[in-house]
């Protein structure tokens, strides 16, 4: 399984960007093989408008199955990721990637 | 003849001055009060009078026909806004943010994107006696007010002559909506209070109608409050004072309740004659201009 | 570090007042963020230095170039918002009515057309009186706030908070529920709602607190001028009480309010009673977060 964490660096020890349309990095972990990726979105600045599906679909392309983050999408990335089929988990904003990841392990993440 | 009533802040009494003046003007003869602050229209609350016509307004927006679509991704790169995007096997179109360009549309190699009417708001028409209200809102989450805007003010024109007097209530600010809402007008009452806050709103406001090359007024609520920096500011640029309405805890109380104010407060009653008058005087003298 | 943002819907409901006042109370501590750039007054309390200016770009304006136009009319037959007139038997693009979609340059068939984007403003991070630092802008006349700008000031406030270790970034946010009030709210960890207990103020309340839901933000209110209409002050209690809305305080209807801004000063500098109400909100907010 493939989860999408919104970060403010690349690797499982940044802290989470608790933004989702303009978030700086996602952090890819696939539970399957271990492996961490990450994406720069930091091109979305440039985007005066609908950052949110414009992140969504980045996020379709790398086919994640579950995003976890700190505020949760806005309206129109929310129904894009629904579409999508993407789970979405919210609250942990505060947190870095690997804690945020053992938080949505012990379920104590808000289901969005 | 037509008014709008402008500020540059929010909050400094547009509305109430919108609603009073009109039903004011309409003890006498027609007039038709429009609110164009299609976000937050409030006017509304104001007004009580007999619901007489809805209906629904539309922007013309791209639908996606999954038939024919090679998913060749066109529609998403020629669009400016973030509204067509491909995710995955579909093409996703976001009404909110599509500002109805067409491009997507019709530079869609295999017609898949025909565009198609999306409700994006209401109007309401509302008659009490002489009183016509007239009033649109946005149904949230749709983000471009100027096309409701521009239906509303044709819906207007369309239903009522060139002599009867119509007064636009603006949304705030300084940026598109205001302009779409003022572009038309005859005249412009830009509504403000005698504080600093006012006063550096108002300059933004004053530069906006000016850039228009519209003719316009100022009217002071609040009058007593605050300091004369809004009086020097107009007097050292020329600018007419048109009216002023004075700082009372009672007229606070009344407006927090949804009632009108000049029927019971005589200073208010004063202001909305003298605007009326000005307007008048203003009209007139448009008038012999053009003869 | 924390970000706690201002809102109110409704515009005139004190919301920079009150947002000054609680930058003045937490002074070094926090770094200011003005989002609200369609009437930006915090300025006026903060005596900014306008220290480091940067012109803001944004959106997109189409320009033809005379030499390379054949004047076949392609533009002008796409353009959805007739903003390419012809003056003086050229096609010319009307900033004002331009909406930045780009169709017109790609059915162009010299590519006479460029797009570039226009310089909408000017960004500052000022010096101000508090000893701390504030990000603010300044937009153009007709440009529009966007949620681009709104992220920029936030996000250049946030990396001065983190340089200079703050415990939080203070935001004054944007107006309405549209693009800028979502972005003002994105990434936040506290809002505090200001509203007004007269029919409107509860209106708009509830319009924008159906975005801070949605976001799942934890929020709290103040109410200013709360006893000027008892009856809905206990709706807006009502209201508070069924969404889990903290109520942070009540200010009473009083004139100092205003005196205090009109003199240049915060109301904790100017009133001592009102002053207090304030710090006691400040309080609630740093046990419920932890600063």
């Amino acid at each position: 399984m493939k989860i999408v964490f919104t970060a403010k660096g690349t690797d499982m020890d940044a802290a989470m960007d608790p933004r989702f349309g303009r978030t700086e990095y996602f952090v890819i972990y696939d539970e399957d093989t271990k492996s961490v990726e990450s994406y720069d979105n930091r091109a979305i600045e440039g985007e005066a408008h609908g950052a949110g599906p414009k992140t969504a679909q980045k996020l379709a392309e790398y086919g994640a199955e579950v995003l976890i983050t700190g505020n949760g999408p806005g309206g129109n990335a929310g129904t894009a990721l629904k579409a999508t089929g993407t789970e979405i988990y919210v609250g942990a904003g505060d947190m870095t990637v690997t804690e945020a990841y053992e938080a949505y392990k012990a379920g104590s993440l808000k289901k969005a | 003849m037509k008014i709008a009533i402008a500020s540059g802040k929010g909050g400094t009494g547009k509305t109430t001055l919108s609603t009073n003046l009109a039903s004011f003007i309409a003890e006498s003869r027609e007039c038709v009060l429009s609110d164009l602050d299609v976000e937050e229209p409030n006017s509304g609350l104001f007004i009580k009078a007999e619901l007489i016509h809805e209906e629904d307004k539309f922007k013309m927006i791209p639908e996606w026909e999954k038939s024919k679509c090679e998913l060749c991704g066109n529609c998403q790169a020629v669009c400016n806004f973030n509204a067509v995007l491909k995710m995955g096997k579909m093409i996703m179109v976001f009404p909110e943010l599509c500002h109805g360009c067409y491009a997507c549309s019709e530079l869609c190699p295999t017609d898949s994107l025909p565009m198609k009417q999306k409700k994006m708001g209401e109007l309401k028409f509302y008659k009490k006696g002489n009183l016509n209200f007239i009033e649109s809102k946005l149904i949230i989450g749709e983000e471009q007010a100027v096309p409701l805007i521009k239906q509303t003010i044709d819906y207007v024109d369309e239903k009522f002559g060139e002599d009867v007097i119509k007064i636009f209530d603006s949304p705030p600010g300084t940026s598109c909506p205001v302009i779409e809402a003022t572009k038309d007008a005859d005249f412009v009452i830009l509504v403000t209070e005698p504080t600093p806050f006012g006063l550096h709103d108002l300059k933004l406001a004053v530069e906006t109608v000016k850039q228009m090359e519209k003719p316009f007024g100022v009217v002071i609520n609040r009058h007593g409050i605050g300091n004369d920096g809004v009086e020097m500011y107009c007097r050292e640029d020329n600018i007419d004072i048109i009216a002023r309405i004075p700082n009372d805890r009672l007229i606070a109380e009344i407006y927090s309740r949804g009632e009108l104010l000049y029927s019971t407060i005589p200073s208010v009653k004063e202001a909305v004659k003298s605007i009326s008058n000005y307007v008048d005087k203003f009209n007139s003298q448009k008038k012999r201009e053009t003869k | 570090m924390k970000e706690i943002v201002v809102i109110s819907g409704k515009g005139g409901t004190g919301k920079t007042s009150i947002t000054a006042s609680l930058a003045y109370i937490g002074g070094e501590d926090l770094i200011i963020a003005d989002c609200d750039v369609d009437a930006a007054d915090m300025h006026l309390l903060m005596d900014p230095d306008f220290g480091k200016a940067e012109d803001f770009f944004s959106g997109e304006l189409s320009l033809i170039d005379q030499d390379a136009c054949i004047k076949c009319g392609k533009c002008q037959d796409v353009c959805r918002y007739d903003a390419i007139p012809i003056i003086d038997s050229q096609y010319i693009v009307d900033p004002l009515g331009c909406e930045g979609c780009g169709y017109c340059a790609r059915v162009c068939p010299t590519d006479a057309i460029t797009n570039s984007q226009p310089n909408v403003g000017k960004c500052f991070v000022s010096n101000i009186r508090t000893g701390s630092t504030m990000v603010h802008a300044r937009l153009s006349i007709g440009a529009d706030n966007s949620g681009k700008l709104v992220a920029k000031v936030k996000k250049d406030a946030k990396a001065i908070a983190e340089e200079q270790k703050k415990i939080a970034v203070l935001v004054d946010g944007s107006p309405g529920v549209g693009c800028p009030v979502v972005s003002s709210l994105s990434g936040a960890s506290f809002v505090i709602l200001v509203t007004e207990p007269t029919v409107s103020g509860l209106h708009d309340l509830r319009r924008v607190y159906e975005l801070v839901k949605k976001f799942g933000i934890k929020a709290g209110c103040i109410i200013n001028k709360a006893d000027l209409n008892k009856e809905v002050s206990d709706d807006i209690k009502i209201f508070l009480k069924e969404e889990d809305i903290v109520l942070l305080s009540e200010i009473p209807y009083n004139v100092k309010f205003t005196e205090a801004m009109t003199n240049g000063k915060t109301i904790v500098e100017y009133d001592k009673e009102l002053g207090n109400i304030i710090s006691e909100s400040w309080e609630k907010i740093k046990a419920i977060e932890g600063l």
